[in-house]
């Protein structure tokens, strides 16, 4: 057989219809991240019902402010963002069984057993005037204390930090250490 | 100067990988974008924050911005802080219908799954936000999240 020469096809215009597609992508594209804080928000009260405050012994919950200044109040004294999650922290785990702070109650978790789970709550306020950006890098605070506090519990019983668990695990240590932030009633923080 | 001279044919500067090139730009592009659902009429730089998850299902998210109109809007709605639904500009009180509507258009299944991500500007004052959240809980719609860069 006489060799053949392979047939060459025309392929140059492929790079242009490539460019045209890459074009339309770049118009249409937008490269937002979708990442953020999730919360619950509570069910608003029934207006019949009257609103009782729920019986939450003081010892239990911390109050957070932030007031119009972007200034933060965390269980009556003034204090940093940035000493903020230690603040939380030592309030949810009650190292040395201060009696200021939050209870533990011995709870059957299933799949478990027994774990002291602290009772705390924590109350977020804030004032109408404070920005939006105060705000959220006090709730990342707080979500911070709560996912160190779970990554040291993980570790401590599997020897993981909290993501690299299983499904089932990681319901336990959320079932130990829940997260309780609440987002008070909107009032003023500063009127009192 | 006999070195330089060429010998045979001019040549054509050979281009047959950049076709190559730009289709894998092409990939890039078509793995990493969504569409633009609707215009966005309100300036969002979203606060920094490190703990930030990722939002799951985006099919079930209803978004609500909130912040300084963009320049082109601000002739006729001013500098301060709106509220922005679908395409145009509302007021808190168009929350419930808002929602209401997002609900309708999801299906059974779904609807207490549904998420309200809000995107809001970091200079926007919390009354604003607080006003939102407010109706958000009198719609029942509690599954919120707040937009959020991440943070290195």
């Amino acid at each position: 057989m006489s060799k053949r020469k392979t047939p060459s096809l025309n392929t140059q215009s492929t790079a242009d219809i490539a460019f045209l597609l890459l074009c339309y992508f770049l118009m249409v594209s937008t490269m937002d991240q979708n990442n953020g804080l999730q919360r619950r928000l509570p069910p608003m009260p029934d207006q019949n019902q009257k609103a009782e405050d729920q019986k939450v012994n003081r010892r239990n919950i911390i109050v957070v402010k932030i007031n119009s200044a972007d200034r933060l109040l965390a269980g009556n004294a003034p204090i940093d963002v940035s000493q903020l999650k230690d603040k939380i922290k030592e309030f949810l785990t009650n190292p040395a069984d201060d009696p200021n702070l939050p209870a533990r109650e011995d709870t059957e978790i299933e799949g478990f057993g027994t774990y002291p789970v602290s009772k705390g709550v924590i109350s977020l306020q804030n004032d109408r005037g404070t920005s939006y950006r105060a705000y959220i890098a006090v709730q990342n605070e707080l979500v911070k204390a709560v996912n160190e506090l779970r990554d040291e519990f993980g570790r401590q019983h599997w020897g993981k930090p909290y993501v690299a668990l299983t499904e089932d695990q990681q319901t336990i240590v959320k079932k130990a250490i829940p997260q309780n932030i609440s987002e008070a009633e909107p009032k003023d923080v500063n009127s009192k | 100067m006999a070195a330089f001279k060429r010998s045979g044919k001019k040549e054509v500067p050979e281009v047959g990988t950049s076709s190559d090139i730009v289709f894998m730009f092409l990939f890039f592009f078509m793995v990493t974008t969504q569409m633009r659902q609707n215009e966005v009429k309100v300036h969002v730089t979203l606060p920094e924050a490190s703990e930030v998850v990722k939002l799951e299902r985006k099919d079930l998210a209803s978004y609500i911005n909130i912040g300084p109109p963009t320049k082109a809007y601000q002739q006729q709605y001013g500098t301060d802080a709106r509220i922005q639904l679908n395409d145009s500009f509302k007021t808190t009180k168009d929350i419930r219908d808002f929602i209401a509507a997002e609900r309708e258009s999801m299906s059974e299944a779904d609807r207490s799954f549904m998420q309200v991500a809000i995107k809001a500007d970091q200079d926007v004052k919390m009354g604003t936000i607080t006003d939102v959240k407010q109706e958000l809980r009198r719609c029942s719609a509690l599954k919120i999240m707040y937009f959020a860069r991440k943070a290195q």
